[in-house]
């Protein structure tokens, strides 16, 4: 057997633990009470276009993006707008929000809800790229970047590949291997779509041969279409990376920021961003749904729901048979990057990938040592980074140093710190240098 | 042998002498010009390099002095009183009057005070803290007392009180560089007048949120009900985003908004304690946190 | 709720690696050398491991609490038990018990503690309390006894080792390299020398173990097993009766200690492969350099010291590989 393609440098393998790959998609009923942030997305946040009190359908457009980077928001429930106020989010503070009370569940009659797979696509590029932006899609892989930005490279960019990230690298999650089990045609098409608009004759779907089974459908499947190949992928950790990924499928390597994947003739999106331009462009359905994971190991029934943006959490949790008892942490995402909740009152939004329920005794992190300099983070590091220099360097507020040992490059996908034998909290501290790095260049930019 | 020991001598000495002529030449011709005034306003700073002055550290302060050529604008809080008049002499000027000014906490949210709602599992700073999410109570606003403040304080003047969770500034200690305002991700401490007699009144909060939220958070944080704003008779206070605060140049310290917060959150630090009242009920007592006479204050 | 969320940053989830983990399989990985150094030295062996192991768990633990008053002691992480291992395996079986307390003594109290404990010492302080001990006691530390004298401890009479003879012949000696005992006797270890290094095999199969185990990366053994073949291949070819054959080299005295245990200690060693290569390679070079041309007939242990002098050098030096670079 030839060697399976993965990315170059570092990387870990966490133990998969994907509970609920063999689970069918079950759809949860709509909440009584739906709640939309109005930042649930990378860039500006919306613009309300709904006042208190005006009822709404599912699928009407609530909030209008707030600039070219942002996103529309859409109403997943029909009902009355209750008020817009600040609510406790994914990101831990209070943010500005639309509240809607739901009556009933009556649809835009612009959506088409027939379960029919629509091949053609007459429209031209410029009409799918508006329709996409119109129908407020960003990518479902938890970064929120959104998706129209992605579909317009910069003019002097020659795109010639379109990688599909269909790895799921995360722990835990399987929704979008579900997604691919569920519904490979309309992915296929959807990606045909994309192919269109970008004018871009191959694509390449990367998958990790631990999901045998997708590989199997999607290679089948993608026959029908013509410049679509699934590249079965080596499982490693984190291969899902947007420059990990384009490594692994294509050998090529986006330099160090301000370099986006444009720049070497590549777009990446999502498998489950994909399904949602199929919607988008083929059923006019926006983007109001999503697939989410809800796991972990004490949980009595985990699951993979489709789920109505807005659901409290605290709906899913109850689905999959309540918060356990030994619950430590609630994650919104997977072990290796989620995002610790604070409560089960925030809601679901576009980025919600997943929900974990880790037992108390995974979540609480043992006591840290001194650096003994094994080097295992450096060997880790997907990036090629030195994790426990750059976490000294925070430490000790050296920015100018941090910078020229590339602190910027790193993707904070945590491999450091899960291999660190001193339970060293690499990554908190490099998060903080990244952040206050960064300040410090765009100002000096800024200056310029 | 003697012989052997005399050619050591001679080449060592020799070599020193060469060695020592080449330094001579070198030091005179690459010698940088420095004012003298600079090794002099050197000396009169206290070397504590704290950066409270804008600048990197004590020499390049008293540099700047020089390079500006009077005081204006500059100003060394770290130092004491007239320490700054005697570098405008230098200088030949005079230097302009500035009220001293202290370091105020503006939280009030103590363990008590402040139920707590989750638990932070990271590293021990406020600035990691804050990016992590809200912090550990309904009050994503206040303190998070992982002590970012005390850490950046040169002077030990602020130090954090196990009982409440919350840092305290020792006012005799401080030289209001600032520092630790700088270091607090959530701004809550602000430079404030010292005052007549070290008395201040301030409002010991800085909770953005509706009233109904903020109280359910924290049993003293403001409300934003705007009570003071209406009983204050000099217009010092302003109410905006749900929040009252005491511009400290229009305050007279005439209290009136402590006795009416129904939150106790403006405090008032270092007045004499009130005399006992036996007529009035408990509950409308001023709440004890309000009235302190120690110098170490719950500020 | 009946209990609080807890919130921190990702990673939620850990590999389960420790420092005990790495410790314990070095620690494992000795084994096989041990039981090697059993056989070979017998008593003395036991009684030199054990008081070295004792006299550096003891001055750990006495020096976290009594002097740096830590409330948690890092004895159980197993550093102690690898440092005080290692040292036995750096002395000669008939060494005197207190003199082993003192070589104990340096490598914690002056190698290890000053500095803050594991993590922050600069040199190997197994090596510290070894050359110490080879400077202080030159006469005890450089006589070895015969091999088979299993009940002798410090009575065990003694003999030349292989790395003296290679000594006498490259200094002229021009009989000294027929004495030498067969590439098989040097491999299995039946041969004078310090205790655990006699066996090439054992110490193979617990390098080979480490490496399974992720503990260490084949950079810094393979550089400097390596490097010591081909330099001292060199000056074999140039003058092969002066100069032992690079197998003699490989397989005597503390190289394959000193590789495969000694300079990949974490420590004390650079953290990317590029510095890793550099330093072991330069370590292979100081060795055979020593053993060669300087006065003493064995290099290891200050070919390591000096490379660890430039660790933090390397370190600056050599960046790992960026991605996309």
């Amino acid at each position: 057997m030839a060697m399976l393609k993965t990315f170059k440098i570092g990387g870990v393998h966490p133990a998969e633990n994907k509970l609920t790959k063999d689970k069918q998609t079950e759809v949860l009923l709509p909440p009584k009470q739906a709640v939309f942030p109005l930042s649930q997305h990378i860039g500006a946040p919306a613009v309300p276009c709904v006042q208190k009190g005006d009822q709404v359908k599912v699928g009407t457009m609530i909030a209008t993006a707030g600039g070219f980077v942002s996103a529309n928001i859409f109403s997943s429930v029909s009902g009355k707008v209750s008020k817009i106020d600040s609510v406790l989010d994914a990101s831990g503070y209070r943010k500005p929000a639309i509240i809607i009370d739901v009556e009933g569940d009556e649809w835009e009659e612009s959506i088409d809800r027939s379960e029919q797979l629509v091949k053609e696509c007459n429209l031209t590029p410029e009409e799918i790229i508006a329709k996409i932006k119109d129908a407020g899609l960003v990518g479902l892989g938890g970064a929120c970047f959104p998706v129209h930005v992605k579909m317009m490279p910069p003019k002097d960019a020659v795109i010639d590949y379109i990688v599909i990230n269909a790895v799921e690298c995360e722990p835990y999650l399987t929704s979008d291997h579900r997604l691919m089990l569920e519904h490979p045609e309309e992915i296929l098409v959807g990606l045909s779509i994309m192919m269109k608009a970008l004018n871009v004759k191959q694509a390449r779907v990367g998958i990790e041969i631990t999901k045998p089974d997708a590989i199997a459908v999607m290679t089948e499947k993608a026959k029908a279409y013509s410049g679509i190949e699934v590249v079965p992928l080596k499982t490693k950790y984190p291969q899902g990376g947007e420059k990990q990924l384009i490594d692994a499928c294509t050998g090529r390597q986006v330099p160090p920021p301000p370099a986006i994947p444009a720049n070497v003739g590549v777009v990446v999106q999502n498998v489950g961003t994909v399904y949602s331009i199929y919607e988008a462009v083929q059923k006019n359905k926006p983007l109001f749904e999503r697939i989410v994971t809800v796991t972990g190991k004490s949980v009595k029934n985990p699951c993979n729901l489709k789920v109505r943006m807005g659901t409290p959490i605290a709906q899913l949790v109850e689905y999959a048979g309540g918060l356990p008892e030994d619950t430590g942490k609630l994650i919104g995402g997977g072990p290796m990057m989620g995002k610790t909740l604070m409560s089960q009152d925030i809601p679901t939004v576009k980025g919600t990938s997943g929900i974990l329920m880790l037992p108390e005794t995974e979540s609480v992190r043992k006591e840290e040592r001194n650096c003994i300099r094994c080097a295992k983070c450096v060997g880790a590091c997907p990036m090629g980074l030195e994790p426990y220099l750059l976490a000294t360097l925070s430490e000790n507020s050296d920015w100018e140093k941090a910078e020229s040992d590339m602190i910027m490059s790193c993707i904070e996908c945590g491999c450091c710190q899960s291999t660190c034998p001193s339970n060293r909290p690499l990554l908190d501290w490099v998060r903080l240098g990244k952040t206050t790095v960064g300040g410090i260049i765009r100002a000096r930019n800024a200056k310029k | 042998m003697s012989n052997l020991i005399l050619t050591a001598v001679i080449v060592l000495g020799l070599t020193g002498l060469v060695l020592g002529i080449v330094l001579y030449i070198v030091s005179r011709k690459f010698a940088v010009e420095v004012d003298p005034r600079i090794p002099q306003i050197q000396e009169l700073l206290p070397g504590a390099n704290c950066g409270g002055c804008g600048f990197p550290g004590c020499p390049a302060f008293a540099e700047a002095c020089v390079k500006q050529g009077s005081v204006k604008g500059l100003k060394c809080s770290a130092s004491k009183d007239g320490v700054m008049d005697q570098i405008a002499a230098i200088l030949g000027g005079e230097a302009e009057h500035q009220d001293p000014k202290v370091a105020v906490v503006r939280c009030n949210g103590s363990c008590a005070n402040r139920p707590g709602l989750n638990r932070y599992d990271g590293v021990k700073r406020c600035s990691i803290a804050n990016m992590t999410a809200g912090g550990e109570t309904g009050c994503f606003f206040g303190c998070l007392g992982c002590g970012d403040c005390v850490a950046a304080c040169k002077f030990d003047a602020i130090h954090m009180n196990p009982e409440t969770g919350l840092p305290e500034v020792d006012q005799d200690k401080c030289t209001a560089c600032g520092m630790c305002a700088t270091a607090c991700p959530r701004r809550i401490i602000e430079l404030r007048n010292k005052g007549k007699l070290d008395r201040r009144v301030y409002v010991s909060c800085v909770n953005k949120d509706k009233g109904p939220v903020a109280k359910k958070a924290c049993a003293a944080a403001c409300i934003g009900c705007g009570k003071c704003v209406k009983v204050c008779p000099f217009e010092a206070i302003t109410l905006e985003n749900n929040l009252a605060y005491i511009d400290f140049t229009k305050c007279r310290l005439c209290k009136k908004c402590v006795a009416e917060c129904p939150q106790g959150t403006i405090l008032a630090v270092n007045f004499p304690a009130p005399k006992p009242k036996p007529e009035v009920a408990p509950s409308e007592a001023p709440k004890p946190e309000a009235v302190s006479e120690t110098p170490k204050t719950a500020e | 709720m009946a209990q609080k969320l807890i919130l921190s940053q990702s990673p939620h989830y850990h590999g389960g690696d420790s420092v005990e983990r790495n410790m314990y399989s070095v620690v494992l990985a000795l084994v096989p050398a041990l039981i090697a150094s059993f056989v070979v030295f017998g008593l003395g062996a036991l009684i030199v491991t054990v008081t070295s192991v004792a006299a550096c768990l003891l001055f750990e633990w006495s020096i976290t609490k009594y002097i740096l008053g830590r409330e948690r002691s890092t004895v159980s992480d197993g550093s102690a038990i690898v440092t005080g291992l290692l040292l036995a395996f750096n002395l000669p079986s008939n060494l005197p018990l207190y003199i082993i307390i003192i070589g104990a003594l340096v490598a914690i109290g002056i190698g290890k503690m000053p500095y803050g404990g594991l993590g922050n010492n600069p040199f190997n302080p197994a090596l510290v309390g070894r050359v110490f001990l080879l400077l202080s006691f030159p006469a005890k530390m450089t006589t070895w006894p015969e091999t088979g004298q299993l009940l002798a401890y410090t009575d065990a009479t003694t003999a030349a080792t292989p790395l003296a003879l290679m000594k006498q012949a490259a200094t002229g000696n021009a009989d000294a390299l027929a004495q030498l005992p067969g590439i098989v006797q040097l491999f299995i270890g039946n041969n004078g020398g310090c205790l655990g290094e006699v066996s090439v095999l054992a110490l193979l199969i617990g390098g080979i173990f480490l490496i399974y185990r992720k503990v260490i990366t084949w950079h810094i053994p393979v550089s400097v097993l390596g490097t010591v073949a081909v330099v001292s291949g060199i000056m074999w070819a140039v003058n092969p009766e002066m100069f032992a054959n690079p197998l003699y080299h490989l397989f005597s005295g503390g190289v394959m200690l000193g590789a495969i245990f000694m300079a990949t200690d974490y420590v004390t060693s650079p953290m990317t492969p590029k510095g890793q290569i550099i330093y072991g390679v330069a370590i292979g070079f100081l060795i055979v350099m020593i053993r060669l041309f300087g006065s003493y007939p064995e290099g290891t242990s200050f070919a390591i010291l000096i490379m660890n002098a430039f660790t933090p050098l390397l370190n600056n030096w050599c960046k790992p590989k960026r991605f996309a670079e």
